[in-house]
């Protein structure tokens, strides 16, 4: 499954993009977000976290865009801020864990005997936690912040990673273009970086992209239950468990929030979807 | 299959040894005295290192590690710092309300997913698979504590059609316990009102819970009938005149069950950390709920006892899983 950065690959790329409505409504709703996450400060009509008591639980409308929570903080500031902080969790986390979890996958890979068998028992190992009960404990063993919930994350995160990159090690390390390059005497730094890690970045990329929601979905949770975030930050789990109370009859201090998890989660998923497709001759149709 | 089983068992075995010192490392990382969180404010220093020396923080970590392993060899999981109870006593209270949770929401899981996945895929492309699959994206998208709020919000607070949170109306007594779940302790001793309530409780939590694995089942279930379909032998079935039923059952669902088979594996374990947040919103008292007061009150040794408890399952059930595969597809020899 080698990435070949051709023109015609990528003109092929860009076709298949156009022919295929779920990758590209993914994409779509990514680059708004992130639109809508790197203007924050432009855009948010005020402060996130500035209280105003008088506009206490105001309904959607032309004063508030998306209303106000029991505080009277404004509700679109807060997602757009909350756009930052869910989009910045997912990067950091499915890049610290990707990396971390890559190395070891070609590591084990790629020296196989008894280097493979001990990192292989210890991804077994981090595999058999519950993920959730796992990063709660970490959480709660380091102390509830935001930060600590995305070490949380990352640890159980890794070893999906490191079995995925070892299997495709296994595989490319027994082909032609990495015997000849061993043959003509390329080291194996050499041999890892240039001709195996480059070769593993389709599948590689398809596993990140759901990850990056599933990891926000985690951190969200991890936030509702008080393991997270913290208010007043603006993230969109604790704004969620902040309006808990009010979800039958002022339904926009949660539904927004909600709507906002489900939207960039949704786009991860159908992005990874639309890669997945592309990249898997057999269900390109 | 004995080598395959005992393999298997090393394996689990290796899993929990790891996982038994990767939670106590945790523990140690805790920056507050469990012993003084456990007293309060107002103990004395004296009382905090008495209780420090019967719980035996104060011996080398090492040690302390080893005692514990020594323990859990003996099915000693230790004492809780908050309930004062043993660990296990705790576990087996609160173990059943999760399985029981586990299994309503995997059994929603299957009676959806896999019959929408199917007929999603037979009609490839039309509105049917459309709305299967924006369900599915949904499912798979949506935060679980924000659809069990909203459940809990509509279906209990506002149209009254269910019971509230717990397992049972606080008017009702728990039947006499066998397997520690309500539904089917209900009805094996033939209790009616109980069964009746049981059930009315475990409805919302289970459909909130079962939503992501309908969700993933769903996807699975669709993709690979959709691969089979597209099989050599399925066109030479539908030629040679076979009904599309027979085809469908025969031919098409039989073939495609094994990765189907793989993801009721993985999802069963996905279900756990699920039950986190489910038991957190609908006041189930099972072991995830259990987990989250633990951490919140830093009591590690019942932290440590979830965990493990938690960390069987998944080999567990993939094991279970390898077992089925025999039945399901002749080829695979479980090795």
């Amino acid at each position: 499954m080698a990435i070949r950065t051709t023109a015609s690959a990528r003109t092929k790329f860009f076709r298949g993009l156009r022919k295929d409505p779920t990758m590209l409504g993914g994409l779509t709703l990514l680059i708004i977000f992130t639109l809508l996450a790197l203007f924050a400060p432009v855009l948010s009509p005020v402060d996130p976290i500035k209280q105003n008591i008088q506009a206490s639980l105001t309904a959607p409308g032309p004063d508030f865009l998306l209303g106000t929570d029991k505080l009277g903080r404004d509700i679109l500031s807060r997602i757009l801020f909350g756009a930052r902080i869910s989009l910045f969790v997912g990067l950091a986390v499915v890049a610290g864990a990707g990396a971390f979890g890559a190395l070891v996958g070609v590591v084990a890979g790629y020296m196989r005997g008894w280097a493979d068998e001990v990192l292989m028992r210890v991804t077994d190992i981090f595999f058999a936690f519950p993920s959730l009960i796992l990063a709660m404990a970490i959480a709660g063993a380091l102390g509830p912040s935001l930060r600590n919930a995305l070490i949380a994350v990352a640890v159980v995160s890794w070893p999906v990673y490191a079995r995925l990159i070892r299997g495709q090690v296994l595989v490319l390390r027994e082909q032609e273009f990495v015997q000849a390059a061993r043959a003509i005497g390329v080291s194996d730094r050499g041999i890892i970086l240039r001709h195996l890690l480059p070769n593993t970045l389709a599948p590689f990329l398809v596993q990140a992209s759901f990850d990056m929601g599933a990891v926000i979905l985690s951190v969200a949770g991890l936030s509702f239950i008080g393991f997270g975030a913290q208010p007043p930050t603006p993230e969109w789990g604790v704004m969620i468990s902040e309006g808990r109370n009010y979800i039958t009859t002022q339904w926009w201090l949660t539904a927004v929030p909600a709507g906002a998890i489900l939207l960039l989660v949704a786009a991860f998923n159908l992005i990874g979807d639309g890669l997945r497709d592309l990249l898997d001759p057999r269900m390109r149709q | 299959m004995l080598r395959f089983f005992i393999r298997r068992l090393i394996g689990l075995v290796l899993v929990m040894a790891g996982v038994s010192v990767i939670t106590f490392a945790l523990a140690q990382l805790v920056p507050v005295d469990p012993a003084a969180n456990a007293l309060g404010q107002n103990a004395r220093e004296e009382q905090i290192a008495a209780y420090r020396a019967e719980l035996g923080l104060d011996r080398p970590v090492v040690e302390q590690y080893l005692r514990y392993v020594g323990r859990l060899l003996q099915g000693d999981l230790g004492n809780s710092i908050r309930t004062r109870r043993p660990v296990a006593d705790d576990l087996r209270d609160y173990l059943p309300a999760t399985i029981e949770l586990s299994l309503a929401a995997l059994l929603v899981s299957l009676f959806l997913g896999v019959p929408l996945g199917m007929l999603a895929s037979m009609r490839r492309n039309g509105a049917v698979d459309a709305g299967a699959r924006l369900f599915a994206l949904v499912g798979g998208s949506m935060p679980i504590f924000y659809v069990g709020l909203l459940v809990l919000g509509l279906f209990y607070r506002q149209l009254r059609w269910f019971p509230g949170p717990g397992r049972l109306d606080a008017t009702l007594n728990a039947p006499a316990t066998v397997t520690g779940m309500f539904t089917f302790d209900a009805l094996i001793s033939a209790n009616w009102p109980i069964l009746q309530n049981s059930l009315a409780h475990l409805i919302l939590p289970a459909a909130t819970l079962g939503y992501f694995s309908t969700a993933v089942l769903l996807r699975m279930t669709r993709s690979a009938m959709l691969e089979v379909l597209s099989q050599d032998y399925v066109r030479t079935a539908k030629a040679k005149g076979l009904s599309g039923q027979v085809v469908i059952w025969g031919h098409v669902l039989k073939n495609a069950l094994p990765p189907v088979l793989t993801t009721i594996g993985i999802t069963f374990g996905s279900l756990l950390s699920g039950a986190v947040l489910t038991e957190t919103i609908f006041n189930w008292p099972g072991l995830g709920r259990y987990a989250t007061t633990s951490v919140t009150t830093l009591d590690f040794p019942a932290v440590m006892g979830v965990t493990l408890v938690a960390a069987i399952v998944y080999p567990t059930v993939n094991t279970l899983v390898d077992i089925a595969y025999r039945f399901v597809d002749p080829r695979v020899r479980v090795e």
